[in-house]
């Protein structure tokens, strides 16, 4: 380290009135590793989409072991030896992994030659200790490996500057474990690594430095020793935030949702549900922790009616509703945050009063004697975007144009405007920032207090942690055992998550 | 028996060999992510120009060749219409097709001053000794030279598009151009060497059909051939191989329909003549099942957006 390997020197990039980048410095060192920390729409990922060459800044200059560097695309960036991974994979799923790896090399109708290539990859893998089959379909790949394979494919083409941009956002917390691994090898190699993230103890594991993005601009850089996960965050944010809630204890011994025994088949990934049960009662948060696509997305659709049980029993308020249709279940008081939210929250190209109403669009005052009152949509529409802070504050605007935490609002918004008895949210803070995520779970505490119960799925155990009232884990579809937050330690909720099954204890010889 | 045999064999090689080259064609146009609907068009401007080359010149070949230049014109229209101008490539196709069966019926009043000739010289039969006389299978040694070049364009192609890197670059454009892009490869420019190369083969299976078949244009004469060709493409599993199969399929059934009418069974023609197109949507619902396409296929290209 101490080498000035990189500068970027009043660097501003704007879209037409928008400016997404204003007056930015960040300089690199060889052989660290700095992260850009930010909120979503912060520009972090502008910032480097001018460093790969694919936007060109309006202002400042980029310097390369102090030679300004002239980029016009992605190409300029590779012959200088910056590599990128975007945060989407650029990868051709039909091809191979060596195929992905040397495409755009050469475009030749001569015959292929790949053992050069293979030679050279495979001496790469060796070197950062890199488990990959060459000749496996990138399709048929975990999505770990095939970040492995844009890591690969950059160090293929050269990169001494490594571009991430929010790697762990895809992956499973042991991959997030074996992606720091191989970072902290090319660090060790003399590799030098810019990381994008938002999140605060990503930033605080791996980085050396850290700049600090606040609306487009560079709120500072400082070594990340120095500075505590809080602190980051109230520089990402411009305010300090509370990781805690406060939370009125459950007084209720009602039970809202009784599953019994249920089992249920899996979709392709992820594991089956295998004899579940549990309740939640009235003004309870009960979160569900464990490591993605261990059976909680089928939990969530069982709950709702979307996925059939083969056997067990579903239970509203002592009512067996096993049977039960998805609308009749919402009509009698359930609220859904489905996990992808642009495919199963939101019709994208609807406008945000439209989605607003499409669990009730059929009934008063929307519709009364068969006809639909638009007025009436257009109304709830202005009010729900004021009550929920949703930005911008159009309810004609359509649904795609928005950010997703605001997209997570109005889905919050239509669900929560219909007075829930039972809410099930999934993953409902994903790739949100700070201040969203806090916002949704303000609302659900909001849910609670009103009485409703709540199931919190979420793969982000400090979430989980803060908001719910009793924990229970999932692995491979069964549950492993429940506790009350702050009752047992992050090594024995790990070791739930891994499939090690809580011995219960007396009260008393708990913690 | 042995004759009934052979002749339709002779009927289906030779009804195969022009929708086999225009889909082979088309391959290359699937396979950077563009639908060829204009298929049609460019087979029935290739049967033209074939026809009216051989009528200037005296030779097939020649018209062949002109005859691969008016389907390249025509290609070249769909590849602007879904490259560059980026409008929805079915409607681009369709656009192509109209005009050019318009465009090749106009021509045939202007450029022919004294009438169209009823015949042109045209591809005639290549007999290859010793073999062309063993019953039965001899019928595939004396086919014309353009249906061994077009059987031979199957390995050729298959190879250029799994073994060489210009086909791994062409592939990657239809599966995933943003990816291909981030790598440096010309998206657009790979697209475009597909519909030249569409608009080549294309053009050369309509003079197959205008040249080697029967020797001079008749009015829509393609009469569907263009999009039996396309939908080989699709039945065929977007591989030559494939293609070479649903052609040859397609070619049968042609021939089967022919036999029909000859035989004066009393059913309106017409229902003899539905069985290519009939067959094809069997084929594709029944035996052929969901294919998948190139996941790109359709979607215009625009850098930068996702």
């Amino acid at each position: 380290m101490g080498e000035k390997l990189l500068e970027m020197r009043h660097v501003t990039k704007r879209f037409g009135k928008l400016i997404a980048n204003r007056n930015v410095d960040l300089d690199l060192e060889r052989g660290e590793v700095h992260a850009l920390l930010g909120e979503n729409g912060a520009g972090k990922t502008t910032l480097m989409n001018c460093l790969y060459g694919i936007y060109a800044p309006e202002e400042g200059e980029i310097l390369l072991n102090g030679e300004p560097l002239k980029l016009s695309g992605p190409k300029d960036a590779i012959a200088h030896n910056i590599g990128m991974v975007h945060q989407h994979f650029m990868l051709v799923p039909p091809l191979t992994v060596l195929q992905n790896i040397v495409l755009g090399q050469e475009c030749k109708i001569t015959p292929m030659d790949l053992s050069k290539a293979r030679t050279k990859v495979e001496d790469l893998c060796e070197r950062y200790h890199l488990q990959l089959d060459l000749d496996e379909k990138v399709a048929d790949l975990s999505v770990g490996a095939q970040q492995r394979v844009e890591l690969i494919k950059a160090l293929y083409r050269g990169a001494d500057i490594l571009i991430l941009d929010e790697p762990t956002a895809v992956l499973t917390p042991p991959e997030v474990e074996g992606l720091f691994d191989i970072l902290h090898q090319f660090v060790a190699q003399g590799k030098s690594i810019i990381i994008i993230s938002h999140k605060l103890w990503e930033v605080k594991r791996i980085s050396d430095r850290v700049t600090v993005l606040r609306s487009g601009e560079a709120v500072s850089t400082v070594f990340t020793k120095d500075v505590e996960q809080e602190d980051l965050a109230a520089m990402m944010v411009g305010k300090r935030v509370t990781l805690e809630y406060d939370k009125a204890p459950v007084t209720s011994q009602k039970d809202i949702l009784e599953l019994k025994d249920v089992s249920a088949k899996s979709g392709q990934n992820a594991s089956s549900l295998k004899n579940v049960s549990l309740h939640i009662r009235e003004g309870e948060v009960l979160g569900v922790a464990g490591v993605d696509g261990n059976g909680q997305l089928e939990l969530s659709e069982v709950i709702m009616g979307l996925r059939p049980i083969q056997s067990g029993s579903v239970r509203y308020r002592g009512e067996d509703i096993t049977q039960v249709s998805t609308r009749r279940r919402i009509e009698s008081g359930f609220a859904h945050i489905p996990e992808e939210r642009m495919t199963q929250g939101l019709v994208m190209n609807f406008t945000l009063s439209e989605n607003m109403i499409l669990n009730c669009y059929d009934k008063p005052p929307f519709t009364v004697h068969h006809l639909f009152d638009s007025k009436k949509m257009k109304a709830n529409g202005e009010k729900l975007v004021e009550d929920y802070d949703v930005r911008p504050r159009t309810p004609e605007a359509l649904a795609r144009s928005l950010s997703g935490g605001n997209q997570q609002k109005v889905i919050i918004a239509r669900e929560f405007s219909q007075d829930p008895q039972l809410v099930v949210a999934v993953q409902p803070t994903r790739g949100l920032d700070i201040g969203a995520s806090d916002f949704v779970h303000q609302k659900l505490l909001g849910q609670k207090a009103k009485g409703a119960g709540v199931l919190l799925i979420s793969a982000d155990l400090d979430e989980v942690l803060a908001v719910s009232d009793r924990v229970i884990v999932i692995n491979e579809g069964e549950i492993m055992g429940e506790f009350v937050p702050g009752e047992i330690d992050y090594a024995e909720i790990g070791l739930m998550m891994g499939g090690t099954r809580r011995t219960v204890k007396k009260e008393g010889e708990l913690a | 028996m042995l004759d009934i045999i052979t002749g339709f064999l002779e009927a289906t090689l030779r009804m195969a060999c022009p929708i086999m080259l225009a889909s082979l064609g088309a391959l290359f146009t699937a396979r950077s992510g563009i639908i060829n609907f204009a298929m049609e068009g460019i087979m029935i401007t290739g049967a033209f120009f074939g026809v009216y080359g051989s009528y200037l010149t005296g030779s097939p070949w020649l018209g062949a060749l002109l005859g691969m230049a008016g389907g390249l014109a025509a290609s070249l229209i769909l590849g602007i219409m879904s490259i560059t101008v980026k409008v929805d490539q079915v409607v681009a196709g369709t656009g192509v097709n109209v005009l050019f069966l318009g465009l090749t019926s106009y021509f045939c009043t202007v450029l022919y001053p004294n009438g169209q000739p009823s015949s042109v010289n045209a591809f005639q039969s290549v007999v290859v000794p010793g073999l062309s006389s063993i019953p039965v299978i001899g019928v595939f040694f004396r086919q014309n030279l353009l249906t061994y070049i077009t059987f031979l364009l199957v390995p050729v192609i298959w190879y250029l598009l799994n073994k060489t890197t210009f086909g791994l670059c062409l592939r990657s454009v239809g599966e995933q151009p943003h990816a291909a892009d981030s790598l440096g490869i010309h998206v657009d420019r790979m697209r475009y060497i597909a519909i030249i190369l569409a608009g080549l083969l294309g053009g050369l299976g309509g003079a197959a059909l205008s040249l080697g078949q029967v020797s001079c244009f008749i009015e829509n004469m393609t009469s569907g051939r263009g999009y039996v060709a396309w939908s080989a493409v699709t039945v065929g599993k977007y591989s030559p191989i494939g293609i070479m199969g649903a052609s040859i399929l397609f070619g049968g059934a042609e021939a089967v329909q022919l036999r029909l009418q000859a035989m004066g069974i009393e059913i309106p023609q017409q229902f003899f003549q539905m069985l290519p197109y009939v067959l094809t949507m069997v084929v594709l619902a029944g035996v052929v099942g969901r294919t998948v396409g190139p996941k790109a296929i359709g979607k215009p290209f625009v850098k930068g957006e996702r």
